[in-house]
C-alpha cells in the first residue's frame, strides 16, 4: 500500500495526511492542558507562584528548541537533495537540541520542586508540571523518532530517494515546537497575580 | 444491609400487584407525592406552564411525525409481484426549505419566551428571606442568618415570602471534603446544584402551606438515594413561632450549663432532671457525640454569630422535626404505618431511633470510617467512632432519653 | 509512527518473521484486514453487550419494588455505572467502529484502510481498554463514580475504583483516536476513481464527520481523565476545592467531549439507515445534500452545545441562554434529516425487511427522543427534568431507540455482505416487534415515573414517591424481560443462520452502492478490480438505466450503462452476476489469471488501464505487532492505576519495543502480492 503503488485521492501520502490528522488531535490536547493552565493561573494555595519562574534561563532553553526547527527544516532539505550524510548530521543535530532542551526541562522541574513548587502542591502547581511534562514527553517521542530515523539510514531502512519519512517526523517536531511557543507565552510571559 | 422492621413496613404497601397498582393509576390518574407537574409557587408555576406549552407543540409533532412515518409506510409498501421500479426522485428543494423553516420557526417561538424566564429567574426577588443550606454526605443542613436557627433535613419556610437559597457543599466543617449535591423540592423550584468552593443560589416560594418531598439530585457517591428533604412551609404567625422555639436554648443542656466544673466532673445532675436523662447528658460528652453533633444550645440564639458548625446534624431540637437521617427515617410514627406519606402522630418511633444510634451504619449506607457518616456504637461491631467496645444497650438507653428532651 | 509499510527490499532482521496466516486463530491474532477487524469488534461488542445487559437487570430488579433492599448501595451505583460506561463506550461506540472498518474501505472503492496494522492497533487497545475496565471485578473496585464521574466525588470515593475508570477509559479512548486518525485518512484519501465527496455514500459521510468529532473530543476527555488520574492516584490538585481547584473544570471538559459523543454514538446509525432506506424502498435517498451538511451541521453544532448538561450547575444566565439557544437548534437539522427519511420512503416500493422495519423503527423511536431533546432546552424546565427519569427515558430513546436501532438495521442489512448468508427473515420480525414492545415497555414509562419525581441514580426507589410511580418501575422492568427475550431471538437468529443460513447471493437486496459489487462474503481484496466510479448510486447505475420516457429499466447482464441498451427483464430482484466482479463464482478454484480476466473484461464497466499496470494486487500482510504492542497497555494501565512506578516504566518500554518491531517489520517476501489460489484454493 506504499504511494508508489497506488495514488491517493487527495494527492498526498497516506502517511503524511494522516500525520496532519493526528496533529489536529494534539492541538485539542495541548488546548485543553493550556486551558486549564491559564484557569489556575492564580490558584497556588499559598505555595510558590510564578515568580519562581526563571525566564532568561527557560527562554535560551525555548530558543535552543527553536532552533532545532530550522536544523530539522535542513535536515529534510539534505534528505531531498539525496545527501545523506548532511542529512545525518542535521537529524542529529535536531535530536541533540531536543536533548538539551529536556535536559533543562529536567534540571528546571528539579530545582522548582527543590523550591517548594511540587504537582501535589496546588492546582497552578499541577497544571503547570502536567501541561510543560507533557510537553516534554512529546519531545522526547520526537528526539526516539530523530534517532531511529538516523539509524535507519545506515541499514537502508530509510534511503536517500525517501524524504518523506523526514518529511513526516520534521511535520511532528515542528509542532511540538510551535506547541512550546504557544506555552512558553502562556506559562512564562503572560503576568500572573 | 439490616434495617429494622419500621423501614421494612413501607415496603409492603408499595410492593402490591401490578393489578391493582394499574387500577389506581385509572382511579387516580397520575399523582406522585414529588411530581413536577404541580407547582405550588411563582418560581415552579412559570417553568410548569411553559413546559405544558411546548409539550402540547411537541405532541402535535409527534403526531405528525408519527402519522406521516406510518401512512408513508402502509401507502407505499411494495406488494408481492411488484416489481416495478418507481421514479428515482432525489430531492425537492422547496420540500427541504419548508422542514427546516417550519421547525426554526416554532423554535424561535419557543425560545422567547425561554430566554425571558432564565433572566426573570436568575434575579433575586424583592424582600427575600435568605437560608443557607449545607449539603453534606448525606443529609441537608438549613441555617438561618437572621435568627440564628440551625436545623436539619426540613427546610422551614414561610408561605407567601420568596426564600432565596445560598447554597455551598461542606464536611467536616470543611469545604475540601464536600462533594457535589443537588438541591430540589419540585413543588416549590428547579434543582440547582451544590458545588464544593462555590456559593449557588435558588429562588422558591410556597404559596399554600403543606410539607412538600425533595430529594438531592446530583449522584453524591454510597448514599445518594438516601438524602432525602422536605420543604415546610407554614403560615407566617406559625413560622414566627418555630422560629422563636427553634431560638430556645435545651432546658436539660441549660440546667447543666448551671453546675459547676467540680459538679461535672462527678457527674452530678441538676435537680430536676430525670437521672437517666442525666446519665444520656453525659454519655452524650464521653461517647464523643459531641465531636460530630456539636454542643447542645444552652443558651438562646439570635443571629449568625451563634452558629455552631458542626459534622452531623444539631440536635438542639431534633423533636421539632418529623424525619432524620437525611429524612429516610421517620421520627414519629405515622397515623397509618403502612402508608409512607400518612401524617404524623405524636408519638416517637423511639425504636427506629434506638436501632439508628445504635448501629447507624447497619441502617443506612455510610463509610464511617472513610470520615462520612455514623459510626456504629453497638458492641462487637467495628467501632469507628473511636470509643472501643461499643456502647451497651443500657448507655444507648439513657442517650435516647436524653435526645427525648430535645423538643 | 504513521510509516505502515517498510520497503519490500530491506533485509533488516527483525524479532518476528512476518506472519502471513491469513485462516485460523493466527489469521485473526495477526491480521491487518480491516473485515475481519470489523468481525472482531463485532463479537466484542456482543461480549461486552452481555454485561451491560447483566447491569442494567441489578439496576431494573432492585427497582421492580420500593425500598427494595436486593442489592445494597454500592453494588448498585456500581452497577448503573458499569452498565453506562459498557453501553456507550465498549457497545455502541464500537458497534459504530465495527461497521466502519467493515464498510468504509467497500463503500469507497479501496482495498483496506489507509494503516492497515493501525487498525488492528485500534482494536486489540479497544479489547484491553474493555478488559481492563471489567478486570476491575477481580480487584472489588468496579468503578462506581457515574459515567459521567463528577469531580470532585470520582477523587474522594475511597479505593481503586474510579482509578480503574480513568486509566480504563483513557485506553478505549486512544483506540477511539487511532482509529479515527485511521478512517479519516482512508476516506480522504483512499477512495476509488471517480469517488467524489458528493458522490459517497451517506453512510461514508458520517462516518467521516463522527471521526472528525472523535478527534477533536477524544483530547479533551484524554486530558481530563489525566487530571482525574492524576488526582485519584497521584495526588494533583486539578479538582480539589481545598487547594483552589473547580470541580466545574472537569464537567466542561466532560461535556465538551461528552456532548459530541452523543452525535458519535448515533451519527453511523444516521448513516446505515440512510443505506437502507433507499435500498428497500428502491428510490435514491430523498435530499443527498441536504443529508450531508444536515450531518456536517449536527457535527459542528456538537461542540457548541455542552454546557446544557450544566444548567443547573455553575453556569450564568447568559451562558443558560447561549446554550438553550445552541441546543434548541441543534433541533433542525435534525428534522431535516427525519424528514428526508420518510420522503425517501415517499413514492417508493417499501419492502418490509427485517432491516427495513429496524430503519423505520429508527427514525420513528428517534423522533420521540428529539421531541423530548427539545424539552430540555427550556432552561428553566430543564432544572426540573434534569437528573430525573425523564432525561434517562430521553437519551434511551436516543442511544437505544436511536443509535441501537440503526445498528442493529444494518446487522440485518449486511449480514449477507459479510457471511454470504441471510438471517431468518421470520425470527427476525419476531425480534423487531419484540424489542419495540420491549424497549418502548421499559423506557417510556420512565417518561411518566420523571416526571413524577424519581431521580437517577438512586439505588432505592422511595415509597413516598407514590404508587404511580412504583407502577412505572415495574412496568420498566418488565420491558427489560421483553427485550431479554428478544436478545435472545436474536442471538439464536445469528447463530442458526451463521451455521446454516440461507444463501444470499451476492446482492440480495437490489442494493445500490459500490460494496454490493462484492462477493458475498467479502473476498480478501474485496474488489478484484477497483470499480471507477461516475455516479452516487454506482452499483444501481449500472444495474438499471432510464429510457427516453422516463421509465427505469435494468441493464443487462454484461453491458455497462454507457453503451448498454435498456431492456425489460423479468425479474429485477434478483440481479446475482449483473455485469460486475460478483460473477466469480465461489466454488471454483479461481487462479490468478481467471481473476484478473474477469476484471479486466469488457462487462466491467472500469478502468481498463488500472489493470494492466500491474497484474498484482498488493494487500498488507498480516503482522503481530500491533496484539504485541498493544499488551504493554496492561502494565501500563495497572502501573497508572496502583501508582506502581515500575509498572508504569515496564509498560512505557513495551510500547516503545513495540513501535520499533512494528517500524523494523519486513514485508513477507514473496508473499506481498495477493495470490487468489491462496484464499479460493
Amino acid at each position: 500500500m506504499s504511494a508508489a503503488v497506488e495514488e491517493t485521492s487527495m494527492g498526498i501520502d497516506n502517511r503524511k495526511l494522516g500525520m496532519w490528522v493526528f496533529l489536529g488531535s494534539e492541538f485539542m490536547f495541548f488546548g485543553a492542558f493550556i486551558t486549564a493552565y491559564l484557569l489556575y493561573l492564580n490558584t497556588t494555595a499559598g505555595g510558590p507562584t510564578g515568580e519562581i519562574f526563571d525566564i532568561v534561563y527557560t527562554s535560551i532553553s525555548s530558543f535552543v528548541l527553536l532552533m532545532s526547527s530550522l536544523t530539522m527544516v535542513l535536515a529534510h532539505n539534505a534528505h531531498v537533495h539525496g545527501d545523506m550524510r548532511r542529512m545525518r548530521l542535521w537529524i542529529l543535530a535536531t535530536a541533540l537540541q531536543g536533548l538539551v532542551f529536556v535536559g533543562g526541562q529536567a534540571y528546571e522541574f528539579t530545582k522548582f520542586v527543590n523550591e517548594g513548587l511540587v504537582p501535589t502542591g496546588s492546582p497552578f502547581a499541577s497544571a503547570f508540571f502536567v501541561l510543560t511534562g507533557f510537553h516534554g514527553i512529546h519531545v522526547t517521542v520526537g528526539i526516539i523518532l530523530l534517532l531511529g530515523l538516523w539509524s535507519y539510514t545506515h541499514t537502508g531502512k530509510v534511503k536517500s530517494d525517501q524524504p518523506l519519512k523526514t518529511e513526516i517526523i520534521g511535520l511532528y517536531w515542528h509542532f511540538v515546537d510551535i506547541i512550546w511557543v504557544i506555552i512558553f507565552v502562556v506559562v512564562y510571559l503572560i503576568p500572573w497575580g | 444491609m439490616r434495617r429494622i422492621p419500621s423501614r421494612r413496613s413501607r415496603q409492603r404497601r408499595t410492593a402490591r400487584g401490578i393489578g391493582l397498582a394499574v387500577m389506581a393509576l385509572v382511579l387516580a390518574g397520575c399523582s406522585g407525592e414529588q411530581t413536577m407537574l404541580d407547582p405550588k409557587g411563582p418560581f415552579s408555576q412559570d417553568p410548569d406552564t411553559l413546559f405544558k406549552y411546548v409539550l402540547i407543540v411537541a405532541a402535535v409533532v409527534f403526531v405528525f411525525v408519527q402519522g406521516l412515518i406510518i401512512f408513508t409506510s402502509w401507502r407505499f409498501r411494495r406488494k408481492d409481484g411488484d416489481n416495478d421500479i418507481p421514479e428515482q426522485v432525489h430531492g425537492n428543494t422547496a420540500l427541504e426549505i419548508v422542514w427546516t423553516v417550519i421547525p426554526l420557526a416554532i423554535l424561535v417561538a419557543i425560545a422567547i419566551p425561554t430566554v425571558r424566564q432564565v433572566i426573570a429567574l436568575a434575579e433575586e426577588p424583592d424582600g427575600a428571606m435568605v437560608v443557607e443550606v449545607i449539603g453534606h454526605r448525606w443529609w441537608w443542613e438549613y441555617r438561618y442568618p437572621d435568627s440564628g436557627v440551625i436545623t436539619a433535613n426540613e427546610l422551614v419556610i414561610p408561605v407567601g415570602t420568596p426564600i432565596r437559597l445560598e447554597m455551598r457543599a461542606e464536611e467536616s466543617g470543611a469545604p475540601d471534603r464536600g462533594v457535589l449535591h443537588s438541591f430540589w423540592v419540585p413543588a416549590l423550584a428547579g434543582k440547582q446544584d451544590v458545588i464544593p468552593g462555590r456559593v449557588s443560589t435558588l429562588n422558591m416560594q410556597a404559596d399554600e402551606p403543606g410539607r412538600y418531598l425533595g430529594q438531592c439530585a446530583e449522584y453524591c457517591g454510597l448514599s445518594h438515594a438516601n438524602m432525602r428533604n422536605r420543604a415546610v412551609a407554614l403560615e407566617p404567625d406559625d413560622f414566627e413561632a418555630w422560629v422563636a422555639a427553634q431560638q430556645q436554648p435545651s432546658e436539660v443542656a441549660a440546667a447543666f450549663a448551671g453546675l459547676s466544673a467540680a459538679d461535672l466532673e462527678a457527674e452530678v445532675v441538676p435537680d430536676g432532671i430525670d437521672q437517666e436523662v442525666g446519665r444520656g447528658y453525659y454519655l452524650f460528652q464521653s461517647a464523643n457525640c459531641v465531636a460530630c453533633h456539636g454542643q447542645i444550645n444552652a443558651e438562646p440564639v439570635a443571629s449568625a454569630d451563634d452558629f455552631v458548625a458542626s459534622q452531623g446534624p444539631n440536635l438542639t431540637h431534633l423533636l421539632s422535626r418529623r424525619e432524620f437521617a437525611g429524612a429516610i427515617f421517620d421520627l414519629y410514627e405515622r397515623e397509618d404505618p403502612d402508608d409512607p406519606n400518612a401524617d404524623f402522630t405524636d408519638q416517637v418511633d423511639v425504636e427506629q431511633l434506638t436501632a439508628w444510634v445504635t448501629n447507624a451504619p447497619s441502617q443506612k449506607a455510610m463509610t464511617p470510617e472513610d470520615g462520612v457518616g455514623m459510626p456504629s456504637f453497638e458492641p462487637g461491631t467495628d467501632n469507628t467512632g473511636g470509643l472501643a467496645g461499643g456502647l451497651p444497650p443500657e448507655d444507648i438507653d439513657a442517650v435516647i432519653a436524653y435526645l427525648l428532651t430535645m423538643e | 509512527m504513521a510509516t505502515t509499510t517498510a520497503p519490500p527490499q530491506t533485509r533488516s532482521r527483525s524479532l518476528l518473521s512476518r506472519p502471513t496466516a491469513l485462516d485460523g486463530l493466527k489469521g485473526y491474532l495477526a491480521t491487518t484486514d480491516h473485515k475481519k477487524i470489523g468481525i472482531m469488534y463485532f463479537w466484542s461488542v456482543l461480549v461486552f453487550f452481555f454485561f451491560g445487559g447483566v447491569a442494567s437487570w441489578v439496576i431494573r430488579a432492585q427497582l421492580a419494588a420500593a425500598e427494595n433492599t436486593l442489592v445494597n448501595e454500592e453494588v448498585y451505583n456500581q452497577a448503573f455505572t458499569l452498565h453506562g460506561l459498557t453501553m456507550v463506550f465498549l457497545v455502541v461506540m464500537p458497534l459504530g467502529a465495527a461497521f466502519f472498518n467493515y464498510l468504509i474501505p467497500l463503500q469507497i472503492g479501496a482495498r483496506d484502510v489507509a494503516f492497515p496494522r493501525l487498525n488492528a492497533f485500534s482494536f486489540w487497545t479497544f479489547l484491553f481498554g474493555g478488559l481492563f475496565l471489567y478486570s476491575s471485578l477481580f480487584f472489588q473496585a468496579v468503578p462506581n463514580g457515574g459515567w459521567f464521574g463528577y469531580a470532585p466525588l470520582s477523587t474522594q470515593i475511597p479505593g481503586d475504583n474510579m482509578a480503574f475508570y480513568a486509566v480504563g477509559l483513557q485506553i478505549v479512548g486512544i483506540a477511539s483516536l487511532s482509529a479515527a486518525v485511521n478512517f479519516i485518512t482512508t476516506i480522504l484519501n483512499m477512495r476509488a476513481p471517480g469517488m467524489e465527496f458528493m458522490r459517497m455514500p451517506v453512510f461514508v459521510w458520517m462516518s467521516l464527520v463522527t471521526n472528525f468529532l472523535l478527534l477533536f473530543a477524544l483530547p479533551i476527555i484524554a486530558v481530563a481523565l489525566f487530571m482525574l488520574n492524576g488526582d485519584v492516584v497521584f495526588g494533583t490538585q486539578f479538582f480539589q476545592p481545598a487547594t483552589g481547584g473547580d470541580p466545574i473544570l472537569w464537567q466542561h471538559l466532560f461535556w465538551l467531549f461528552g456532548h459530541p459523543e452523543v452525535y458519535i454514538m448515533i451519527l453511523p446509525a444516521m448513516g446505515i439507515v440512510s443505506e437502507v432506506m433507499p435500498t428497500f424502498s428502491r428510490k435514491p435517498l430523498f435530499g443527498y445534500t441536504a443529508m450531508v451538511f444536515a450531518g456536517v451541521a449536527i457535527g459542528f453544532i456538537g461542540f457548541g452545545v455542552w454546557a446544557h448538561h450544566m444548567f443547573t450547575s455553575a453556569v450564568g444566565p447568559i451562558g443558560r441562554v447561549a446554550f438553550g439557544l445552541t441546543t434548541m437548534f441543534i433541533a433542525v437539522p435534525t428534522g431535516i434529516k427525519i424528514f428526508n427519511w420518510v420522503f425517501t420512503m415517499w413514492g417508493g416500493k417499501v419492502r418490509f425487511t427485517t432491516a427495513m422495519l429496524f430503519s423505520v423503527g429508527f427514525v420513528s423511536m428517534f423522533t420521540i427522543g428529539g421531541l423530548s431533546g427539545v424539552t430540555h432546552a427550556i432552561v428553566p424546565h430543564d432544572a426540573q427534568q434534569t437528573d430525573t427519569y425523564w432525561i434517562v427515558a430521553h437519551f434511551h430513546y436516543v442511544l437505544f431507540g436511536g443509535a441501537l436501532f440503526g445498528l442493529v438495521s444494518g446487522i440485518y442489512y449486511y449480514f449477507p455482505k459479510v457471511t454470504g448468508k441471510l438471517l431468518n427473515e421470520t425470527l427476525g420480525k419476531w425480534h423487531f416487534w419484540t424489542w419495540l414492545i420491549g424497549f418502548n415497555l421499559t423506557f417510556g414509562p420512565m417518561h411518566m415515573s420523571g416526571l413524577l419525581g424519581q431521580p437517577r441514580r438512586t439505588a432505592v426507589l422511595p415509597g413516598e414517591l407514590g404508587p404511580d410511580v412504583l407502577l412505572y418501575n415495574q412496568l420498566s422492568t418488565a420491558g427489560v424481560a421483553v427485550l431479554t427475550v428478544s436478545a435472545l431471538i436474536f442471538l439464536f437468529n445469528f447463530i442458526t443462520s451463521l451455521r446454516s443460513g440461507e444463501a444470499s447471493g451476492d446482492d440480495p437486496w437490489d442494493a445500490r452502492t459500490l460494496e454490493w459489487m462484492t462477493p458475498s462474503p467479502t473476498p480478501y481484496v474485496n474488489f478484484y478490480e477497483i470499480p471507477t466510479v461516475t455516479a452516487r448510486d454506482e452499483f444501481w447505475e449500472r444495474k438499471y438505466a432510464e429510457t427516453e420516457d422516463g421509465v427505469v429499466r435494468p441493464v443487462p447482464m454484461g453491458a455497462s450503462q454507457d453503451h448498454g441498451e435498456p431492456v425489460p427483464v423479468g425479474d429485477t430482484a434478483t440481479v446475482e452476476g449483473t455485469g460486475n466482479a460478483s460473477a466469480v463464482p465461489d466454488d471454483i478454484a479461481v487462479t490468478e489469471d481467471v481473476a484478473l480476466a474477469k476484471v479486466t473484461s469488457d462487462d466491467h464497466g472500469g478502468n481498463p488501464d488500472a489493470a494492466d499496470d500491474d497484474h498484482h494486487i498488493h494487500m498488507p500482510d498480516p503482522s503481530y505487532w500491533p496484539l504485541i504492542m498493544c499488551a504493554g497497555f496492561i502494565p501500563l494501565g495497572y502501573g497508572l492505576t496502583f501508582a506502581a512506578p515500575t509498572l508504569i516504566v515496564l509498560g512505557a518500554l513495551w510500547l516503545m519495543i513495540g513501535m520499533f518491531g512494528w517500524i523494523l517489520e519486513p514485508l513477507a517476501e514473496g508473499d506481498d502480492d495477493y495470490d487468489p489460489d491462496a484464499v479460493h484454493a
